[in-house]
C-alpha cells in the first residue's frame, strides 16, 4: 500500500479547529435528537401501552412508521418536502427565517426516528414487568391504571435504562447523516480535510478514535449510573 | 477403575474442592452425598475432564485424565455420564438423540447405530417413544433416555449427577430402577444423590462430602450405622427424616 | 399546492429499477458475507486464547462504536490504495458494508450461541465428541432458531442502512430517486414514493419475521 501518511496535517490550522468543531456538532445534533427522542419515544411508548384502543393505535402507526422509513430518508423528507406541504407563508419562514434550518431538521428528523426505536423499548419493557408483576399488582386491590404507575411504569422505565444508552449510541452515529444536509459535524469535517488536504485516512482515524471514546465513555458512565441508581441496584435489593 | 487422588479445584478465589482422594473399584457403585455446594457435582465432572484440576492426578482404567497428551474425547466416550437436567438435545428425537455419538465418535453407519439405539431403548422401557422429541417426554422418560444415550457408547463406567433431583416424585423410581438394573449388571459406577434408599439397596460405598473435603468414605453399613464424623451424622439425620 | 406531477414516477420507472436492482445487491452481498465473517469473529471471540479472541473483540467494538457512513469513506480511499488501482465505489461500498455489518452479525451469532445452555456442551462432550463436533450438531442448530428473527431483522436494517451510499454518489433506489427529484425538480413525488416503498417493504418483512416468532413459540 503506497499512502503518505502525514499525521502533522491534522495539528496544523484550521483542519485541527475543524476536527473540534465537528465534534462540537455532533454532540450538539446528539444530545438535541436525543432530547426529543426520549420526550416522544417515552410518551408513545406509554400511549402504546394505554387501555384505550385510538391512543394505542396513534402511537403504534407513528412507531411502525418511523421505524420503517431510513433515516436520511426521513432526513430528506423533512428538509425537502415538509416546507413545500405546508401554507406558503408558513414553508416560506421555515425556508428563509429559520435560524439554523439545517440543525432543526436534523435534530427533529433524527429525534423522530430515535423516538420511535426508543418508544419500542419502552412498550418492550413495560410489557416484560406486566407479565410479572401485573397480576400480583391487581391481586393487592390495585385498579388497572394504579398498577400501571405505581409498579408497571417506574420498573419498565428502570429495566430499559441498558437499551436506551445503546439507542443513545446509535443516535450519536446516526447524528453523521445530517452531513448530507450540510451539517458540518465530525464525519464531514473529516472529510472535508480529505478535500483539502488528500489526508483523508489520517482525519478518518481521528474520526473513529473519537467515535469510540465517545461510545466507551458513555458505556462506562452509564454503567456506573446504573450501578448506584438503577436497575442493577434494584435488582441486587430484590434477590 | 477410578482413581482420584488429592485433588484440588478452585473457581477464582472459591476452593471448590480441598485434596479430594478416593477410588472405584471395577464393578463397585459408590454413593456421593453432601450439602448442596459441597463440590460433588465438580468432582463427578472432574473424572471425565469436563472440570480441569488445578492439582492432583486422576486415572481411569489406567488412563491419565490430567495428561496433555490423552485424547480426553477417546476417554469421555468410554465413561457414560447422566445428568441432574438431563440435557437431551432438544432438536432431536429419543432415537437421534441415542444414535448421536454413535455415529459420530464410534463412526457405526446409522443403521447400525439405530437398531443399537433402539435396543437400549428398549432396556429402559421406551420402545413406544422412539420418535418423541424430548419436550414430547415427562422427566422420568427424558432421563431414561438420557441413560440410554450413554449407554450407547458402551462405557466402562458410569457417572450420574443427581438423577433424580429433577423429577417429580412419582417418577423417580422409574429411574432409579433402570440404575438399579444396570448396577446388577456389574456397570462400574459413581453416582450423586440423595437417595438414601437406593445408596442402602445398591451401593458398595458411600462417600460424604462438606467443603469441598470428602469427609467419610465407608462401607454403607457403616456409614448408615455409625457415621464417623458429627456432620455426616447431621446429614443423615436431614436426609432420612422425609 | 396542488401542482403534484406524479406521472414523474412512472417517467423514471425504470432508472429507479435499477436503483433497487443496486440495494438488493448490496443487501445479499452485505448479508451472505457480513453472516460468513460475523461467524467466523463470533467463533473467535469464543477461543480461550487471548490473541485470538482480543482481536475479534476489538474489531467488533470498532465497527460498532462508528457510523456507517465513516467506514465507507474509509474504504472509499482505502480499498483502491491496498489494491494499488482504482476499483469504483461499488467495490468499494460492497467492502465496507460486509466488513462493517460483520460485526453486527457477529453479536447476533454470539448471542444465539450463548442462548443455549452449557449443560448441552457438557453432555455431548460427555460422550466423547470433539469441540467442533459439539458446535456443528448441537450448539449450532439450537443457536440458529434463537437468533433467527434477529437475524432476519438485521436484515431489514441493513436494507435501510444500504440508503446510506447516497454518501458515496452510488445509485441506490434512494439515490436514483433524488437524482430524478433535483433533475425534474420534484422532491415532493420522488422522496414520498422513497419513504412508501421502503415503508411498505420494512414493514411487512418485520411483521412477517415477528408471525414467525410467534408461530414458533406456540
Ligand atoms: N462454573 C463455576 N464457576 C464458579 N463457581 C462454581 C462453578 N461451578 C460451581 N461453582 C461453585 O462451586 C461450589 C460447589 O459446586 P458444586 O456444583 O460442585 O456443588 P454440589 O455439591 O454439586 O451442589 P448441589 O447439590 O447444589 O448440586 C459452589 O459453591 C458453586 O457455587
Ligand atoms: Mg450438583
Amino acid at each position: 500500500m503506497n499512502y503518505n501518511w502525514d499525521w502533522g496535517v491534522l495539528l496544523q490550522q484550521p483542519y485541527w479547529g475543524w476536527l473540534w468543531s465537528g465534534l462540537g456538532w455532533t454532540l450538539l445534533i446528539s444530545l438535541g435528537s436525543w432530547v426529543i427522542a426520549l420526550s416522544v419515544g417515552i410518551s408513545a411508548g406509554i400511549a402504546r401501552c394505554m387501555p384505550n384502543r385510538a391512543i394505542q393505535i396513534v402511537a403504534s402507526v407513528y412507531i411502525e412508521v418511523f421505524r420503517n422509513i431510513p433515516p436520511l430518508v426521513q432526513l430528506f423528507l423533512w428538509y425537502f418536502v415538509f416546507p413545500e406541504l405546508l401554507p406558503d407563508a408558513l414553508g416560506l419562514w421555515i425556508k428563509r427565517d429559520l435560524p439554523n434550518p439545517e440543525y432543526v431538521t436534523a435534530i427533529v428528523g433524527l429525534g423522530l426516528f430515535a423516538g420511535a426505536r426508543v418508544a419500542e423499548q419502552i412498550r418492550a419493557g413495560i410489557a416484560a414487568v406486566g407479565i410479572h408483576l401485573l397480576p400480583a399488582a391487581l391481586a393487592t386491590g390495585l385498579r388497572p391504571l394504579q398498577a400501571f404507575r405505581l409498579i408497571l411504569l417506574p420498573l419498565g422505565l428502570r429495566a430499559v435504562f441498558g437499551p436506551l444508552t445503546s439507542e443513545f449510541l446509535i443516535t450519536v452515529k446516526m447524528s453523521s447523516i445530517s452531513l448530507t444536509i450540510g451539517m458540518l459535524e465530525l464525519t464531514a469535517q473529516s472529510r472535508h480535510i480529505e478535500n483539502y488536504t488528500f489526508h483523508g485516512l489520517e482525519a478518518f482515524a481521528v474520526a473513529t478514535v473519537v467515535y469510540l471514546l465517545l461510545g466507551l465513555s458513555v458505556t462506562g458512565l452509564m454503567r456506573v449510573i446504573d450501578r448506584r441508581f438503577g436497575a442493577a441496584k434494584y435488582r441486587r435489593a430484590s434477590s | 477403575m477410578i482413581v482420584l487422588n488429592d485433588i484440588h479445584k478452585s473457581y477464582g478465589r472459591t476452593q471448590v474442592l480441598r485434596g479430594c482422594t478416593a477410588a472405584v473399584k471395577l464393578g463397585e457403585v459408590v454413593v456421593v452425598c453432601g450439602p448442596s455446594g459441597s463440590g460433588k457435582s465438580t468432582l463427578i465432572k472432574c473424572v471425565n475432564g469436563l472440570v480441569p484440576i488445578d492439582r492432583g492426578s486422576i486415572t481411569v482404567d489406567g488412563v491419565s485424565v490430567t495428561d496433555k497428551h490423552t485424547d480426553l474425547p477417546a476417554l469421555r466416550a468410554q465413561i457414560g455420564m447422566v445428568f441432574q437436567n438431563f440435557e437431551l438435545y432438544p432438536h432431536m428425537t429419543a432415537l437421534q438423540n441415542v444414535s448421536l455419538a454413535q455415529i459420530h465418535v464410534l463412526k457405526r453407519s446409522r443403521a447400525e447405530a439405530d437398531a443399537r439405539s433402539e435396543q437400549l431403548l428398549a432396556r429402559v422401557g421406551l420402545s413406544s417413544k422412539l420418535s418423541s422429541r424430548p419436550d414430547q417426554l415427562s422427566g422420568g422418560q427424558q432421563q431414561r433416555v438420557s441413560i440410554a444415550r450413554a449407554l450407547s457408547m458402551d462405557p466402562k463406567a458410569m457417572l450420574f449427577d443427581e438423577p433424580t433431583s429433577a423429577l417429580d416424585p412419582e417418577m423417580v423410581n422409574e429411574v432409579l430402577e433402570v440404575m438399579q438394573a444396570l448396577a446388577l449388571d456389574g456397570m462400574t459406577m459413581m453416582v450423586v444423590t440423595h437417595e438414601m434408599g437406593f445408596a442402602q439397596r445398591v451401593a458398595e460405598r458411600v462417600l460424604f462430602m462438606d467443603g469441598g473435603e470428602i469427609l467419610e468414605d465407608s462401607p454403607k453399613s457403616q456409614f448408615f450405622a455409625n457415621p464417623s464424623t458429627e456432620r455426616a451424622r447431621q446429614f443423615l439425620t436431614k436426609v432420612l427424616s422425609h | 399546492m396542488n401542482d403534484f406531477d406524479w406521472g414523474v414516477i412512472a417517467r423514471s420507472w425504470p432508472f429507479l429499477a435499477e436503483g433497487m436492482a443496486l440495494s438488493a445487491l448490496l443487501v445479499v452481498v452485505s448479508t451472505a458475507g457480513g453472516i460468513l465473517l460475523g461467524l467466523g469473529l463470533a467463533l473467535m471471540r469464543r477461543s480461550d486464547h487471548a490473541f485470538i479472541a482480543g482481536p475479534a473483540t476489538v474489531y467488533v467494538t470498532v465497527m460498532r462504536s462508528v457510523p456507517l457512513i465513516l467506514v465507507l469513506f474509509w474504504f472509499y480511499f482505502l480499498v483502491p490504495l491496498v489494491i494499488g488501482r482504482p476499483v469504483g465505489a461499488l467495490a468499494s461500498a460492497l467492502v465496507a458494508f460486509v466488513l462493517f455489518e460483520a460485526a453486527f452479525y457477529c453479536e447476533i451469532i454470539r448471542a444465539g450461541i450463548n442462548s443455549v445452555r452449557a449443560g448441552q456442551t457438557e453432555a455431548a462432550l460427555a460422550t466423547g465428541m470433539r469441540r467442533s463436533q459439539v458446535m456443528r450438531l448441537i450448539i449450532m442448530p439450537q443457536g440458529l432458531r434463537a437468533m433467527t428473527p434477529l437475524l432476519f431483522n438485521q436484515v431489514i436494517i441493513v436494507f435501510q442502512d444500504t440508503s446510506l451510499v447516497y454518501v458515496v454518489a452510488l445509485r441506490d433506489f434512494m439515490t436514483t430517486a433524488s437524482v430524478v427529484a433535483s433533475r425534474d425538480g420534484r422532491p415532493t413525488e420522488m422522496y414520498t414514493l422513497v419513504a412508501v416503498v421502503y415503508l411498505a417493504i420494512c414493514f411487512s418483512l418485520s411483521k412477517a419475521i415477528e408471525l414467525y416468532g410467534k408461530g414458533r413459540a406456540r
